[in-house]
């Protein structure tokens, strides 16, 4: 009865999602409001409906329904209850069904939130998001229906992968959906715009805290993944530039693009088609990350279920979607006007760069993505990308991007001085140059010498950007006082995810650079020095039950200097359904140091092969992403978005 | 002029959907990109002849195939899932399969190091330097496996690890059944 309700309320959706794509989109273009109004009835309804359908399926995974297809091949009744309802978006059905729930909600936001809009571009908005949902509606019923039953129902399930059956399920795919689909929203805007063919800063100021939500979301996604397989692969590595790992990154980088080049066209009404033209590629790379990770047509370590028929079907949704804002635009484009001019060298001109920077690095990231796919299609054999290509390409891109991102904030608007800003950031120059010359002197390579250069720079820049603001020990105490607590959320946030980024790439040259590790066969009772650490196998514990698991533990003493500081537990697990095995990696960190242990397989003279690892620093990389995301959540609760914001009036007026 | 670059982003994304919808009927046709391991298997094994790693061995060639049932392993010493594999290496030559170690890429003294530490299972130990016989074998990366049957041919193929499960569950009962 619960997966009937379900795919029943699937099907409503999906003639809800119809209703909400062509009524109120008729209605703008005849100027009638009750048409238009029908935009934020379907949404709600949209948005109960699919919650409904979500709802049912959570159920049928809570009491383990196995006359569901679905739930019989990807849940056990032995699984925690945790592990229960993360596996719903554990698969490619319910991971779908958890796409378009999320985009139920924004579109329910959107309708909330979308008062004072403009009333025809809010009508045409929410029938774009509606033709999004149908799209995936459409797509859902016909070829991933999680409501499918099975006939007999088997007395138990498959069973999950288990290597998701770890706490970074609940949190990994969620975000990164809140993330992709989050810029559905922003790509709703854009072609609403292109339709009425105008593009303004109220324009602006609408659509970034959307695109500030999806790339908050979307950044803790990928900085929660990372750090999900670091502690779970096994390999103490973070990054593997993987597809997948490539689909998550494009859109962040163009998001970010975006959320930069969106400032430069509310405050000064300049970069107005690029803006437009960024917007539609971020969705469209969300878009294209589905279709890569579920047709097949790449190889990659994340392994979905890869249909071809479902392929197909995605790829003319990417095609649909794309393929019509993109066509819009080049119609619209050329009217759109450039609004006023700037110089070179000031804010618009650092923020122009940083969107140069960012597309160049997004664009070389896709094309050794689909490097692989090009020549194979072409006959030119078959070769995978790996990460000396994407290093060798990404590293150089961003290091402009980083070397302006401290000056960019000290230029001023329309013509900034370079000499003015250098000037203001001696002392980051100073402690830049001070610490590459350190650590060119502690021998390790010019690049991590300079990787540190510029994460001071960063860091040091972006503190000074905060002082020269403040004027903090220039003006008197209450005066800086006053002044810090003047200033918006929104240069908080700037600062927060600036001296993230510092942190992180402080993080990620610190654990190369530094990074020592031991691979060895050791027997009970063997020590192994690493990072001035003594580590010791004291003993393995075999045969330890978990709840649908049977583990290998190790116990490693770690001691400095003959003192015993802590244990690590790294486990092997073998899992009851389907029997696979995951390693469980132990970390533990005490600044500057960060162990790593893992357990592998015993060998016949009783010994274990065991991977040991110090890797300093690596925690800064997820710390720094984290303080990204944070700064992007400060943001976001600027005064300017918040709903009742004094300036609300008077834009409402202008337009209605 | 203008006009021109805003046709721009559609003609390029078009002729991305171009090269999508033809990998997808390429699949449909039965190749697909995860296709490349499998491309050797029931092939003979590409033609080398390469050096030994310790003075005065044999040379290792393709026609010292015939007759016996091979496995081939490449690796390296700077490779750490070799490292990991390594210790379970014996399993493969206690079951009567002849164990032929391919050097990729290294420096010989380093591999001699490595091997003196770690344990050496090889029959014989041979150096492929500039990775030539490792491109004709289609290697992905180190370490790789390779079972070839007394003919010659490569039957089975493992990219990355040997793990003891492979060993026991695959490589083992495909040996006896190849040496019968």
């Amino acid at each position: 009865m619960i997966p009937e309700l379900g795919h029943f309320a699937l099907i409503l959706a999906l003639f809800v999602a119809l209703v909400q794509a062509v009524v109120p989109m008729i209605g703008a273009s005849r100027g009638d409001r009750a048409w238009m109004g029908v935009a934020s009835s379907a949404a709600a309804a949209q948005f109960a409906l699919v919650t409904l359908a979500f709802g049912c399926l959570v159920w049928c995974y809570v009491v383990s329904d196995f006359s569901v297809l679905n739930v019989a091949q990807n849940s056990h009744t032995d699984k925690p209850l945790l592990y229960k309802i993360t596996g719903v978006w554990g698969n490619h059905e319910g991971s779908m069904l958890l796409w378009v729930f999320i985009l139920s909600v924004y579109g329910m936001a959107a309708a909330l939130f979308g008062r004072n809009l403009p009333p025809t571009l809010r009508a045409r908005a929410l029938a774009v998001q509606g033709l999004v949902a149908f799209g995936f509606l459409v797509f859902i019923l016909l070829t991933s229906n999680p409501f499918l039953r099975l006939d007999p129902a088997p007395p138990n399930g498959m069973g999950m992968n288990p290597l998701l059956q770890d706490p970074g399920l609940a949190f990994h795919p969620p975000f990164l959906y809140l993330g992709y689909v989050g810029f559905s929203m922003a790509y709703s805007f854009a072609v609403a715009a292109l339709i009425e063919g105008r593009v303004d800063a109220v324009w602006a100021r609408w659509v970034r805290p959307w695109v500030l939500a999806a790339w908050c979301f979307l950044t803790v996604g990928i900085v929660g993944g990372s750090w999900w397989a670091y502690y779970t692969l096994g390999w103490g590595g973070w990054w593997y530039w993987d597809p997948v790992e490539n689909a998550s990154l494009m859109p962040w980088l163009a998001g970010t693009a975006l959320l930069h080049s969106l400032i430069v066209v509310e405050r000064r009404d300049a970069l107005k088609a690029w803006t437009i033209l960024l917007t539609i590629v971020t969705f469209s790379l969300s878009l294209l990350g589905t279709f890569l990770v579920r047709s097949g047509v790449l190889t990659s370590v994340h392994s979905f279920a890869a249909d071809p028929s479902r392929g197909v079907f995605i790829l003319a949704l990417l095609a649909g979607f794309t393929g019509l804002s993109l066509t819009l635009f080049s119609i619209r484009a050329p009217s759109l006007k450039g609004g006023s001019l700037f110089a070179p060298v000031s804010r618009e001109g650092g923020l122009l760069l940083n969107n140069i920077f960012l597309s160049a690095a997004m664009g070389a990231v896709l094309l050794g993505t689909l490097y692989p796919l090009f020549m194979d299609v072409l006959e030119l054999g078959k070769i995978s990308v790996g990460p000396p290509y994407f290093d060798m390409v990404f590293i150089p891109f961003m290091t402009p991007v980083i070397l302006a991102m401290a000056l960019g904030p000290m230029l001023a608007w329309k013509r900034g001085s370079l000499k003015t800003a250098f000037a203001r950031l001696r002392i980051s120059l100073a402690l830049a140059a001070a610490a590459i010359a350190v650590f060119a002197a502690f021998h390790v390579s010019w690049g991590v010498a300079a990787s540190m250069g510029m994460a001071v720079w960063l860091f040091a820049g972006t503190m000074e950007t905060l002082a020269e603001r403040t004027g903090f020990l220039r003006a008197p105490w209450r005066e800086t006082k006053r002044r810090a607590l003047g200033l918006p959320r929104s240069f908080y946030g700037m600062i927060a995810s600036h001296a993230g980024i510092a942190i992180l790439i402080a993080g990620i040259a610190g654990s190369t650079a530094w990074q020592s590790e031991r691979i060895q066969i050791m027997h009970i009772g063997d020590s192994v020095a690493l990072g001035g650490y003594e580590i010791k196998l004291a003993k393995v514990e075999d045969g330890i039950k978990g709840p649908n698991y049977t583990a290998m533990r190790g116990i490693f003493d770690v001691s400095r200097n003959g003192v015993q500081d802590i244990a690590l537990h790294p486990e092997k697990r073998t899992y009851d359904a389907p029997p696979r095995t995951t390693t469980k990696a132990a970390t533990w960190g005490d600044f500057p140091h960060n162990l790593y242990a893992v357990l592998g397989d015993p060998d016949p003279k009783g010994g274990y092969v065991t991977r040991l690892y110090d890797k300093p620093l690596v925690t800064w990389i997820f710390f720094g992403g984290g303080l990204i995301a944070l700064g992007g959540g400060l943001a976001l609760l600027d005064r300017r978005y918040r709903v009742g914001a004094p300036t609300r009036s008077k834009y409402a007026g202008r337009d209605g | 002029m203008k006009k021109v670059f805003a046709m721009l982003p559609v003609a390029v994304f078009a002729v991305l959907v171009g090269f999508f919808i033809y990998r997808l009927v390429l699949i449909d046709h039965g190749d697909t990109p995860n296709l490349i391991p499998s491309v050797m298997i029931g092939r003979s094994a590409p033609a080398f002849d390469l050096p030994p790693l310790f003075d005065g061995q044999p040379h290792f060639a393709a026609k010292d195939l015939q007759g016996k049932v091979t496995l081939i392993n490449f690796f390296a010493s700077w490779c750490e899932a070799c490292r990991a594999e390594h210790g379970f290496l014996g399993e493969v030559k206690q079951a009567g399969i002849r164990l032929i170690g391919i050097d990729y890429k290294d420096d010989p003294k380093d591999a001699k190091a490595w091997l003196a530490r770690m344990g050496d299972p090889y029959d014989e130990v041979v150096t492929d330097a500039d990775g030539r016989t490792a491109i004709n074998f289609g290697l992905y990366g180190v370490p790789e496996s390779y079972l070839i049957d007394k003919k010659g041919v490569i039957r089975f193929k493992q990219t990355g690890e040997l793990t003891p499960d492979v060993i026991r569950s695959q490589v083992v009962p495909l040996a006896r059944e190849l040496s019968r």
